[in-house]
């Protein structure tokens, strides 16, 4: 009998040499006369051990990493393919801390499946919740996303619930179902993480919430900067629609769906909603105004929800187990499961999956082990490029929705980049400001002209010149854009900005004799 | 057949096979630019006639993204990383690295036409910082040796 070995086909895995790793221990397998299928699944999201091989064995799955081309004959002397030890044996991941503490939800099936075989899916659990919401009423299906507390993952924690029940509310010939693909924060990866590791999870999610507000378009936005994504994603829905869970009559029972992926272009501001509506009209992409909610009238005029990847990609689970089960993990309003992702200067970078409530401490320093380089954490930023930098003060903050925006912080989509004591916030400022300008739609002054003028201000503060006009200026100039931009492109810059000048003043030239006012 | 006669029977092509799609114009130059590497001025009429648009509308469109460029890029595209996570990891050092081997600043091309150099904010790699991409081909934890490695591997490819 053929012995299962897995090695991901995720993109941060074949970064780091997955498929030379894979071709290799088919060609050595080859050689030896060994019978081996080998399967590519997902990332565990432990990337600190990645490329990470795992062998199935009468004792489990047993996992070794980070494995190199130039192990791999070594591994095959050790016998691994029947769990034999080497130094890089890890023994079953699911048994490590790492993984054994998270809660995966969202990510139940990740990394320990084929990602494009529905056979797998369907053997783990793979649409049972389709199933259950073939059975319900529209209205019953929202209700149970309503009673789980999903929140919008994609970084405003707008309540789904609430969003479809509008959408099923507003009557209509045609309604679409979108779902935001563009991943463009810095520092985040999950929905990437979710397109090539479980295809299915997402599809399922749009066809539920297709079948829950009468909807029968659906349309996947996703960044041009994710290929494998894309090809992961269109085998998915081939598979899909060849057996009758997307098309005209899903699973016998009459009701239609239909399902396209459709690529962006480089553009950060198009993962705003309304921006991304004008792109998958083949405008530019310049924010509406709002109202009307894209929920009243949004792509083509129509009824519309937009989620984010993981929003939709949690359905399946609240409809499979009930929005009970979902909403008894987390903590005051945040509830559920929020998939975090780890990153920058830190000595285990990855995907942890915890129900809200863990302290940003324990994530950094339990889990992620503390920086890369060994040197203190001098700051985080959380939730993206518009989001604030956290000094080590603020580390004890749980991470919750309501306890981050009490700080003046966000949570957003996850994502928690760290700097050690090596790192220069004014040049991170500078940064911010410069991002801002290249992003901008263009629509609104502040953000246009201000972005621009704040990288002149931050230069000159670098360059150590008046330093007591500029800092007023850098503040005022923070203010307009909080004030006076349409989207939160212009309007949060002022967060890693101000942060990053309030908390490390000295970064930016400010002494305690400076005026700061 | 002429070069620019080949280049608009790509174009027309293209137009023809999704310009029924609702939407179409992102389809239509993400097909272009598949095909020929960038969206040629003299394909604006064509687009634009397709679809029902003023030259003005599609000229808008192309120059708004950042992804398409109406020049010929070089044989491969180097995108590289310029977002927080890869900053945190050495990313900067990286930038300059690459600038300086490939004699190239951002949004150029070798003169031997091999590469064009152009930044990226965030590839979704962050937990393999700095990042960079060539092509559809992901690079994790780039130091300045293995970005030499790679890109003797790339001139050899060629
Ligand atoms: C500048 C900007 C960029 C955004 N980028 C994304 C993105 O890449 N992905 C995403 O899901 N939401 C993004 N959003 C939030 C969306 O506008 C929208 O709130 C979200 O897609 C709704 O889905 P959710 O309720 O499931 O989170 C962005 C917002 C702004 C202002
Ligand atoms: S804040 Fe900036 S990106 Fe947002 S709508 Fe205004 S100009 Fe466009
Ligand atoms: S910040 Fe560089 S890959 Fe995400």
């Amino acid at each position: 009998m053929s012995i299962n070995v897995y090695v991901p086909a995720d993109s941060s895995a074949i970064s780091l040499g997955a498929d030379r790793i894979a071709a290799a221990i088919t060609l050595e397998a080859q050689s030896r006369g060994i019978e081996i299928n080998l399967i590519r699944n997902g990332s565990r999201g432990l990337y600190w051990l990645e490329p990470l091989v795992e062998v199935v064995t009468d004792a489990g799955r047993i996992a070794y990493g980070p494995v190199q081309v130039s192990d791999v004959s070594a591994l095959f002397e050790a016998d691994f393919l029947h769990g034999g030890d080497h130094q890089l044996a890890l023994g079953s991941i699911e048994e490590l801390d790492f993984f054994k503490k998270q809660q995966r939800l969202t990510f139940a099936r990740i990394g320990t499946t084929d990602p494009i075989s529905l056979d797998d899916y369907l053997a783990n659990d793979g649409y049972r919740g389709l199933g259950n919401a073939l059975k319900q009423s529209q209205a019953d299906i929202v209700k149970a996303v309503t009673d789980s507390g999903l929140r919008g993952r994609g970084g405003a924690a707008f309540p789904t619930g609430i969003k479809w029940n509008t959408v099923l509310n507003t009557p209509s010939e045609q309604k679409y179902i979108i779902c935001n693909a563009d991943e463009g924060d810095s520092g985040t990866f999950s929905d990437r993480m979710v397109m090539e590791g479980d295809p299915f999870v997402l599809i399922e999610g749009m066809t539920i919430a297709g079948i829950a507000v009468g909807a029968n378009q659906g349309y996947i936005y996703l960044r041009v900067e994710y290929p494998h994504a894309h090809i992961a994603l269109n085998a998915a829905i081939e598979k899909a629609y060849a057996a009758g869970y997307l098309g005209d009559d899903i699973q016998g029972t009459g009701k239609a769906f239909h399902l396209e992926v459709r690529l962006g272009a480089g553009a950060y501001v198009c993962g705003e909603e309304t921006s991304l509506m004008e792109s998958l009209e083949g405008k530019r992409g310049l924010v509406r105004f709002k109202p009307p909610l894209p929920a009243i009238s949004g792509l083509f005029g129509q009824p519309t929800v937009v989620n984010n990847v993981i929003s939709l990609a949690s359905v399946p689970i609240i409809l499979d187990k009930g929005g009970d089960y979902y909403r008894d993990f987390g903590m005051g309003r945040s509830r559920g499961t929020l998939p975090l992702q780890l990153a920058g200067n830190i000595k285990h970078p990855g995907l942890f999956e915890f129900a809200f409530g863990l302290t940003l401490r324990e994530l950094l320093y339990d889990f992620g082990g503390g920086s890369a380089t060994g040197r203190p954490i001098k700051a985080v930023q959380v939730g993206g490029p518009l989001g604030a930098y956290l000094p080590e003060s603020q580390f004890d903050t749980p991470l919750d929705y309501e306890a981050f925006a009490a700080n003046w912080t966000v949570l957003g989509h996850g994502g928690v980049v760290v700097f050690d004591d090596t790192a220069d916030m004014a040049a991170l400022a500078r940064y911010n400001m410069e991002f801002c300008a290249i992003e901008s739609c263009g629509k609104c002054t502040p953000c246009r002209i201000g972005s621009t003028r704040g990288i002149e201000v931050m230069d000159e503060i670098i360059n150590g010149l008046e330093i007591s006009k500029n800092i007023p200026l850098l503040r005022d100039l923070c203010n307009t854009l909080l004030n006076g931009s349409l989207c939160a492109l212009g309007g949060m810059t002022p967060y890693p900005v101000l942060s990053a000048l309030n908390h490390f003043p000295e970064d930016f030239g400010v002494t305690d004799t400076t005026d700061a006012a | 057949m002429t070069e620019s006669n080949s280049i608009q029977e790509t174009v027309q092509g293209v137009i023809a096979t999704l310009k029924d799609k609702p939407g179409a114009l992102l389809p239509i130059l993400h097909g272009i630019q598949d095909a020929i590497g960038y969206i040629p001025a003299d394909s604006v009429p064509a687009i634009a006639q397709g679809l029902h648009l003023s030259r003005a509308e599609v000229h808008g469109v192309i120059s708004f993204y950042h992804y398409f460029r109406e020049t010929p890029p070089g044989k491969q595209t180097i995108h590289i990383c310029r977002a927080e996570s890869c900053q945190a990891m050495g990313g900067k050092h990286l930038e300059q690295y690459a600038k300086d081997q490939l004699g190239i600043d951002y949004h150029e091309t070798t003169t031997d036409g091999q590469f064009s150099l152009e930044p990226v904010y965030c590839l979704g790699n962050c937990a393999c910082s700095p990042a960079m991409q060539i092509g559809s081909d992901i690079y994790g934890r780039v130091s300045t040796q293995s970005f030499d490695a790679i890109i003797n591997e790339k001139k050899e490819q060629a």
